[in-house]
């Protein structure tokens, strides 16, 4: 290591994007088998990071092992580039791999996400990786990991209908929002991580390279490009995404994710596009919302 | 009742170590009838209803069933898929604690809809109209569809685990012990009810029991268990009435008259 000393401290380097070439490897044994077998959990051996589990160590882990230096990453927290997640991650890559970073869902070609799909629609050279808590979507039915496998195996799904069978006798309606269960190419059923339902036909024959990354549970799967990917549903309660009554109150677009926020103590609330660079983008090119900042005066 | 057997089981041996668990029992049930298995405790009935149902693996011996298509297959020679599939359409399982049998935390229509969804159920209106047929078929009100398991009495439980069993018209059902733990008359109303079921389905059954009285009122054919093996077989009638062996007229003599 090449560790001459500035102001008294010893400078770090870090092999690049920080996991050694070895685990790299593993990982992209881990990635290239998930890919043969889409929705399928692989199982890695997920190394500690330096954040903490639930920050987004699987989805880094992945990020490393497929960034390239002329690769241009975004990461998205939430929907927004600017949330302490994003930012950190940012930095962290910045920093470890010296790659060059951007908030633009365009110019990206690595995109690391944690609950959101961008509203952009994602192209042939780009990489989505998903930041996942819990890889297994029938954990909370069924908390035997031997048997959740069994059930995998055999192709056994009954049980996650029940989950959707219980939403409906309780609710009306299913009200699973987030998190919501797709059977890949027709064979596994898997969890798209906890984005909402809205983002779930987007992942179906997407034309980029959807993988996901599990850290704490050392999980690694993905849906190659151009897959099918289907919300799971009953004939007569068909698969259905939320809907918004106003459009966002910055940009005016329609049939994207809002989130609420809420203005005062007052009752007052907005709801604004949950994708900041999307909305971003639709301001400069001119669009404007009801509460959007007169032409000028700048954001 | 027809003269092929359902089930047939060959020699079955269970050892725990050096303990015996069951040894060399060979019995047949055929369609359409109930077969009782008594004897005391540690006698090796739930072992037997364990090698019987493949939850356990014999140390010898071996179980073939009469699959739908006709044909008689060795149950250790199944793959998984296949066995899993027959348990959850062609047999049934009742447990003694209706904990063991239930999704405790899911409603009554969704315990009951489970195997229809397993079996490729995808409309929910079709699921919940059969839901509560079946929950009119075993005496539970209607309005209780939505209340899981967890709100029920214990009779109620164990009558919804019956019907969580039959919704996909099995052929065979095991049942371990399934009037243990109710009352009086709470399992005479079972009993009722599992008879009344049995008769209209034409299930085959077998059910282990250490209540003679259960035995008598549900089975047509009997076995009796002591120390891991069999010791007298019969009709149920005859087996209570005239029992040959030492031991079963003892277990006999020991039932408390009413």
């Amino acid at each position: 290591m090449n560790a001459h000393a500035v102001g008294g401290m010893p400078e770090i380097t870090y092999n690049f994007a920080y996991l050694d070439e070895q685990t790299k490897r593993m990982i992209r044994r881990a990635i290239l088998k998930a890919i043969a077998v889409p929705g399928y959990q692989v199982p890695f051996a997920a190394r500690e990071m330096p954040m903490p589990y639930g920050w987004g160590t699987g989805g880094v882990q992945v990020t490393a092992a497929v960034l390239g230096p002329k690769d241009v990453l975004k990461v998205i927290d939430q929907g927004a580039d600017d949330t302490t997640n994003a930012v950190a991650i940012r930095g962290f890559f910045e920093k470890t791999a010296r790659v060059a970073t951007t908030t633009s869902a365009v110019e990206a070609t690595v995109i690391q996400t944690r609950h959101r799909v961008p509203e952009t629609p994602l192209a042939e050279h780009q990489i989505l990786v998903y930041q996942v808590p819990i890889p297994e979507p029938l954990r909370f039915l069924e908390p035997r990991e031997t048997e959740t496998r069994q059930l995998h195996a055999l192709a056994e799904y009954g049980l996650m209908h029940v989950k959707l069978y219980e939403d409906i006798a309780r609710h009306g309606h299913i009200a699973t929002t987030y998190a919501y269960p797709v059977e890949v190419a027709g064979r596994y059923v898997m969890d798209p991580s906890p984005i909402p339902k809205f983002d779930n036909p987007k992942l179906d024959d997407c034309p980029a390279l959807q993988l996901f990354g599990a850290g704490r549970e050392k999980r690694i799967y993905a849906i190659p490009p151009y897959t099918r990917v289907r919300s799971l549903d009953f004939e007569d309660h068909p698969f259905k995404v939320q809907r918004f009554a106003k459009p966002c109150a910055l940009c005016a677009a329609t049939g994207v994710y809002l989130d609420e926020v809420i203005l005062d103590d007052k009752g007052g609330r907005m709801f604004v596009c949950s994708d900041t660079d999307y909305c971003n983008g639709r301001q400069v090119a001119g669009h404007r919302g009801e509460m959007a900042a007169p032409v000028g005066e700048g954001a | 009742m027809t003269d092929t057997p359902l089930l047939i089981a060959d020699g079955l041996s269970k050892n725990y170590g050096n303990r015996i668990g069951c040894r060399d029992v060979s019995l047949e049930v055929y369609p359409g009838e109930v077969l009782a298995v008594v004897g005391e405790s540690g006698s090796g009935k739930s072992t037997l209803l364990g090698l019987l149902s493949t939850e356990l693996e014999p140390s010898a011996g071996r179980v073939s069933y009469r699959l739908r298509d006709g044909r008689l297959a060795d149950l250790a020679s199944l793959g998984a898929a296949e066995k899993r599939l027959l348990m959850r359409t062609d047999w049934g399982f009742v447990r003694q604690n209706p904990a063991d049998g239930l999704r405790m935390a899911v409603s009554a229509g969704g315990n009951v809809g489970e195997r229809l969804m397993a079996v490729g159920w995808r409309h929910y209106g079709h699921i919940r109209d059969e839901a509560l047929d079946w929950l009119a078929k075993v005496e539970i009100a209607g309005d209780r569809i939505d209340d899981d398991p967890r709100a029920f009495s214990g009779g109620m439980r164990q009558r919804l685990q019956i019907a969580r069993n039959l919704v996909t018209r099995p052929r065979l059902v095991f049942m371990d012990e399934p009037t243990g733990g109710l009352d009086v008359s709470v399992q005479a109303r079972l009993l009722d009810l599992i008879r009344g079921l049995v008769a209209e389905l034409g299930l085959a059954v077998i059910i282990v029991t250490h209540d003679l009285a259960v035995a008598r009122l549900l089975s047509h054919r009997m076995v009796v268990m002591r120390h891991g093996r069999v010791i007298e077989t019969g009709i149920t009638d005859q087996v209570l009435d005239d029992p040959r062996e030492p031991y079963t007229q003892l277990l006999v003599s020991s039932v408390l008259a009413a």
